[in-house]
């Protein structure tokens, strides 16, 4: 894996198309209390791309997620060893604080979790609690730029005063997706973000987050081969908690290298 | 000595237990196997007809008994008693009984001894019938079943059905205590607005039930006592203390709540939690102690000395000291709601870069304001109907003010000081109190019931 | 995605919302500590009152744990052993004692204040023991009396509180007309001149308190007199002018001698009964000084000297004493006498202090010192039984059969809302049920423990219907499907496996309901367990009264003793609260079980 990285790195020196590195992690180490949830794992999150993580349940891949935007910091016995940088910064480091980390690292749940406010209020709580707007027309606009990035606007343009609870869960989701893009963050996580969904409401989700790739450096945690196939172009396979394999997600999933990734992509385990 | 039969017939019941016991394993020579039941039941069986029946008489005779001797009397003496208005002839009949019985005599008088007689032969005759009754339906009960015990006998049917009905029965007591409740008040009242009209009851101003005036010619003066019975301000009163309770209480216990489940570290929470608690588990007249006796000679204390004049029985005092007692209750009802906000919701909020603060503020309380809303309507009903601070550190006069300053009274204050002593039952001093204590059950009431639904409500929102 | 929104429009990229983050930043944590303070401070708020309270309680109550007692050598031994005990005249004894031990109290007045000294109770105390002891009779031997109240306050030294020195020169006594006169080298007496001084001091600044607002009234007056021109306002104004000015000069003429009394250059204090006290124990006797100077101190005995003490030779250092009480007689009700005269009885070992066997012993009393908490006690162990034997047994039953046996349908959601407005109903209501219901209806005694626990048991019943209905829903459905699979009924299924189970969360919930009877107050004043009853009740249906109350009605009373009582018994009632609720934990603890 060390080699794999220092390849990626020289391509990224050599070929001005080669995408820069975003978020790097570096023998990232989990504890639950006692218990290890991530081996050393080290990866790079390419900029502007969407990155899958895959791998059957309870390999560390949430997990992983989790540590890039320090979301763990909330569970009392976890405790994170290792290096994750941000832009070349260590995450980690004390004078670091997560407030900010979070805003640069946004993130979008596995279930739907629109705040029980109005649409509008939903949207707006990023940028109201970040102060990021000077007046309301302000707030107004950053509102509608973000539900139409979400590919939301339109649906509810009409009832932007109505609880936000109150959306289909497919809405809710993009609902969410608009609530973290209104803080214009640089990288946003998302944690199954379909597994709740419908086949349709799945469709429209993927398809949106094809979109968001121009502008955001997406890592995304999915259970489903087809969509780290449909929607990402790179993937990393874990397996109890170790990263075994990561690769452009072409080449992993027609030619992967390790035995485990070949049997957990035709389905003998997951 | 009757008191002590149920006892005794509990005594008979174990015995005939264990004779129908050993007399089912008897008829079947020892082969319990043969038995449809087994031997305890049919013991059971045995004991329940030959108690139970007994049992219920001797109740109904305790409770009936009492009455009916007493209406004997007064048909007995009846010319002796026809110059007597109500009140009077139950005045003559408690001491008669306590002549007769034994207990405070308020006066005698040959009148009055010679009824105690007639109590004393009354009661005699009365007890020897009743256990007379009770031997009759012992033996008749025991012979009954005795002899029906066989192999064949499904006892355990029967000893089941029974428990299962008494089992009904005890949770009826709940209910029967929720209508004994509303029947005592509402009867009462009734008889007070027969006195007082309702309005002036519920609207008047002016409290002053002690210079009531009883006794003979008191339909005269009638119109006088309406005008003083008038409970705006024990109402007032009891908003203004309860207020300062509340004011004192929500945002301490709000706060306390957030910070031992947001904040607070596992040791800290495990040591502030129970001490919280303790708050709760001190009788409120350690309270009222601590109020009358502290608290409220420290204001007056402290208002001297910045030239204020403050009443050594403040509402301020009693508000306090009422809102320290209900900081534990407000803040454990104020866990359990913010607590049911799912983590799925803080995990967004911190999600979008939110601090701890803002996702609580912004968050949690708003997603947890219906919970919140009706732990303080639980508390609010809770310091209204709370007694004994409010007697200890509260005034007894009736001032109308919003001045936390000053002493002011509430409507429990107003309940015991109408009740404690010895009061005719039947005076409109005596009836008050029962009117105060029905709009308190109502007020309560309401208070609780909207409180339960805005819980449910809440919680059907997060299930 | 393209854009589509105006080219003017409000565009927020990713560099313009990181410097207003930054912006806000620290404003922001800001806010957050001072919320998690605020929460902190909640916290704490809530923990200090709760100190508050404890501490209070506790200091006023420890003190009433122990009492301070006199051996009295009361002359049972010269009557004849086997008399019958009530033929003994009782008073006669206590005060041949009292006469003993205090020789020199001979006057009328100081008899009095001898007697004072001792409980008021006395000879009802010495009757009751000869009662219960009739050995006691023909025996020689002292016997513990009680002191007064404010005799075990200033033992306690909480009332006229007092320095006590040894000076280590020597002291010469001699009699003069009107007392003695006491000769020390000059500045043994400088502390006491020093508190003296202090005490004029502080009179003095009270007086020019009194003066300042005596002139300011006096300018009022005078401009009054000076600018009104309705000629009554001036006549009056200066009227009022007139006496204010003479009331001002007099309070200046005191002001100043006190001032000059204050700095006067050679000492010699008139001590008055607005002064400190300062007395002197030596020769057997106590002196109280009635005029004082730094070497010399005129003096009258409280307590006279013993005649081996008073040779008229010096007392040696070390051998005399020094005793000041800050407070002035006229500001405290323990006087110079009193103190002279236990002080006397403590030398001679007579004082001993005790645990506090009145209080715990005995019932109800209108004398501070014979006031004991153990007819409270009793009477509240009778009311607990009654309740615990009406609302276990119905409690349980009805939570068995909503729980397990009741139809889901109306009437059982009826009874359960029910059940949870009856727990939120206030106590008293359940007095009133009490009074119309027990009292009046069904003519039950007043007063007694029998109706108290009735209405108590009500009260607690929904708390026991709730906790048992929790902890039976808490025993899985597989242990009642277990059962009912190998044959047994219901009802068996029931009483014998899941009640069982379900048994130590019903007793932990039992006894919470308990001690929340036994706090309870208000509804029992309803049904008049208010009344004082002297003697320790006997059964159900004596007249009693129960912790709470007791504690209710003794902190009406402004004796300062009643206070330390009442605090004392609020101890007894907070440590029964706590082994309940320790047993209730210990419970929990012990069988919780999780499936």
């Amino acid at each position: 894996m060390n080699l794999m990285s220092g390849v990626e790195q020289e391509a990224a020196v050599n070929q001005a198309i080669e995408p820069s590195i975003k978020m790097r992690g570096e023998k990232v180490s989990v504890f639950y209390g006692d218990k290890q949830a991530l081996f050393d794992v080290d990866l790079d999150i390419p900029e502007c791309q969407v990155m899958a993580l895959i791998g059957p349940s309870g390999c560390g891949k949430s997990t992983f997620l989790r540590c890039l935007n320090r979301m763990n910091d909330t569970i009392d016995i976890c405790r994170v060893s290792g290096n994750i940088q941000l832009d070349n910064e260590d995450i980690y480091a004390p004078h670091v604080d997560v407030v900010e980390l979070r805003a640069r690292v946004g993130m979008v749940f596995q279930k739907p979790n629109p705040f029980p406010k109005s649409i509008f209020e939903n949207v707006a709580y990023g940028p109201r609690i970040h102060g990021l707007t000077k007046d309301r027309t302000d707030l107004e606009e950053v509102v509608t730029t973000s539900l139409q990035r979400a590919g939301l606007f339109e649906e509810v343009k009409d009832r932007l005063d109505e609880p936000g609870t109150g959306l289909s869960g497919g809405q809710q989701q993009r609902l969410c997706i608009a609530r973290a893009i209104a803080v214009s963050p640089e990288v946003i996580l998302m944690d199954e973000p379909c597994s709740a969904l419908d086949p349709i409401a799945t469709a429209i989700v993927e398809e949106l987050i094809a979109e968001l790739r121009e502008n955001y450096t997406i890592v995304i945690v999915t259970h489903s081969m087809q969509q780290a196939a449909r929607v990402s172009q790179k993937t990393a396979m874990f397996h109890l908690g170790n990263l075994v394999e990561v690769d452009e997600t072409d080449t992993m999933f027609t030619n992967p290298k390790s035995q485990k990734t070949q049997d957990y992509i035709t389905g003998r385990y997951g | 000595m009757t008191e002590y039969l149920p006892l005794l017939m509990l005594a008979v019941a174990a015995i005939v237990y264990f004779a129908g016991r050993s007399r089912s394993m008897a008829v079947v020579g020892g082969e319990i196997s043969r038995l449809h039941s087994r031997p305890a039941y049919h013991g059971g069986y045995v004991a329940i007809w030959t108690v139970l029946p007994a049992l219920v008489v001797h109740a109904l005779w305790s409770v009936s008994s009492g009455s009916v001797i007493n209406g004997m009397v007064t048909s007995r003496f009846a010319d002796e008693l026809s110059a007597l208005n109500v009140p009077e002839v139950e005045a003559f009949l408690r001491d008669a009984r306590a002549i007769a019985f034994g207990g405070i005599v308020g006066f005698r008088d040959a009148t009055k001894e010679a009824a105690a007689e007639v109590f004393t032969s009354l009661q005699a005759t009365s007890n020897i019938l009743l256990i007379g009754i009770l031997i009759v339906l012992i033996g008749v009960g025991f012979y009954y079943s005795f002899v029906r015990v066989s192999a064949q006998l499904r006892s355990r049917h029967t000893v089941e059905r029974v428990i299962t009905w008494t089992l009904l029965a005890c949770s009826a007591v709940a209910i029967l205590t929720t209508i004994g409740i509303v029947l005592s008040l509402v009867f009462e009242t009734f008889r007070f607005f027969q006195r007082v009209p309702f309005f002036d009851f519920l609207f008047g101003t002016h409290w002053s039930p002690q210079s009531a005036f009883e006794g003979a010619g008191r339909e005269a003066l009638a119109g006088d006592n309406s005008k003083i019975f008038g409970a705006i301000p024990l109402f007032a009163g009891t908003f203004l203390i309860t207020f300062i309770a509340i004011i004192v209480a929500a945002p301490i216990g709000l706060m306390s709540a957030i910070y031992l489940s947001d904040y607070a570290g596992p040791r800290f929470r495990a040591v502030a939690k129970p001490l919280l608690e303790i708050l709760a588990g001190i009788p409120t007249v350690v309270y009222g102690f601590f109020a009358a006796l502290t608290i409220a000679p420290a204001f007056r204390g402290f208002g001297e000395s910045i030239g204020l004049s403050v009443s050594s029985e403040s509402a301020l005092a009693a508000g306090l000291v009422m809102g320290i007692m209900i900081i534990p209750f407000v803040s454990s009802l104020s866990d359990d709601v913010i607590n049911a906000v799912p983590q799925s919701l803080r995990d967004g909020s911190a999600g979008l870069g939110a601090t701890k603060s803002e996702t609580i503020r912004k968050v949690v309380l708003p997603a947890a304001l219906p919970g919140i809303v009706s732990a303080i309507l639980l508390a609010i009903s809770r310091a209204v109907g709370e007694t004994m601070i409010v007697v200890m550190a509260a005034g007894l006069a009736a001032n109308l003010t919003i001045n936390p300053l000053e002493a002011v009274t509430t409507v429990t204050v107003q309940i015991v000081t109408l009740l404690v002593g010895d009061q005719e039952f039947d005076s409109a001093k005596t009836l008050a109190a029962f009117a105060l204590g029905f709009v308190l059950f109502c007020v309560t009431l309401a208070l609780n019931v909207v409180a339960l639904a805005v819980v449910n409500k809440y919680r059907e929102q997060y299930d | 995605m393209t854009d589509i929104s105006q080219p003017d429009a409000f565009r927020l990229t990713k560099e313009l919302a990181r410097e207003r983050r930054q912006a806000q930043i620290n404003k922001r944590f800001a806010a957050e500590t001072r919320f998690k303070y605020l929460g902190l401070g909640a916290v704490a708020l809530a923990v200090a009152f709760l100190g508050l309270l404890l501490s209070t309680v506790v200091f006023q109550g420890l003190p009433a744990f122990a009492y301070h007692y006199v051996k009295m050598p009361i002359a049972f031994g010269g009557i004849k052993a086997g008399t019958d005990p009530k033929t003994v005249d009782y008073d006669t004894l206590y005060k041949d004692a009292v006469k003993e031990v205090l020789p020199f109290a001979s006057g009328r007045k100081d008899r009095r204040v001898a007697r004072g000294l001792f409980s008021a109770g006395s000879v009802i105390l010495l009757q009751r023991q000869a009662n219960e002891t009739p050995e006691l009779l023909g025996t020689e031997g002292d016997v513990y009396i009680p002191v007064s109240d404010f005799t075990d306050l200033y033992l306690k030294e909480l009332v006229a509180k007092n320095d006590v020195s040894r000076p280590s020169v020597s002291l010469t006594i001699s009699k003069a007309d009107s007392g003695y006169i006491l000769t020390a080298p000059a500045g043994t007496f400088g502390r006491a001149i020093s508190d003296v001084r202090q005490a004029i001091g502080d009179r003095a600044e009270a007086q020019f308190r009194e003066l300042s607002s005596l002139r300011k009234n006096l300018a009022e007056q005078a401009r009054i007199a000076g600018s009104s021109s309705a000629e009554a306002v001036v006549q009056k104004a200066k009227e009022a002018t007139e006496a204010l000015s003479s009331q001002v000069e007099r309070k200046q003429a005191g002001y100043d001698a006190l001032i000059a009394r204050q700095t006067a250059s050679e000492i010699n204090e008139k001590m008055d009964a607005i002064l400190p006290s300062l007395l002197v124990h030596a020769a057997g006797g106590t002196f109280k000084a009635t005029m004082l100077s730094s070497g010399k101190v005129e003096a009258v005995a409280l307590v006279p000297p013993s005649a081996e003490g008073f040779t008229g030779a010096g007392v040696a250092a070390g051998d005399w004493t020094l005793r000041t009480i800050k407070v002035a007689e006229s500001n405290r009700k323990f006087s110079d006498k009193e103190v002279a005269m236990i002080e006397k009885l403590r030398s001679e070992d007579r004082i001993e202090r005790r645990w506090n066997s009145i209080f715990f012993g005995y019932g109800a009393s209108r004398e501070p010192e014979m006031a004991g908490v153990w007819g409270a006690v009793v009477g509240s162990f009778f009311t607990m039984l009654v309740t615990l034997a009406i609302a276990f047994p119905l409690g349980v039953s009805s939570a068995i059969y909503l729980e397990e046996f009741a139809p889901k349908n109306r009437i059982t959601q009826l009874i359960e809302v029910n059940i949870n407005n009856l727990a939120a109903v206030p106590s008293i209501v359940f007095g009133l049920l009490g009074l119309a219901v027990f009292l009046n209806w069904f003519s039950m005694p007043r007063s007694a423990p029998l109706v108290g626990g009735a209405v108590l048991a009500l009260m607690t019943l929904p708390t026991i219907i709730i906790a048992s209905r929790a902890a039976l829903k808490a025993v899985p459905p597989s242990i009642r499907e277990a059962a009912l699979g190998v044959g047994a009924s219901r009802i068996q299924a029931v009483f014998h496996h899941v009640l069982p189970l379900a048994m130590p969360g019903i007793l932990t919930g039992t006894i919470i309901g308990m001690a929340q009877a036994l706090g309870e107050t208000a509804p029992l004043l309803m049904i008049g367990m208010v009344a004082f009853i002297v003697d320790v009740p006997g059964s159900f249906t004596d007249p009693a009264t129960v912790l709470p109350v007791q504690i209710f009605m003794w902190a009406d009373f402004p004796e300062p003793l009643f206070q330390q009582k009442t605090a004392a018994a609020i101890l007894i009632l907070l440590g029964f609260l706590v082994i309940m609720n320790a047993i209730a934990v210990l419970l929990r603890k012990r069988f919780e079980r999780r499936w």
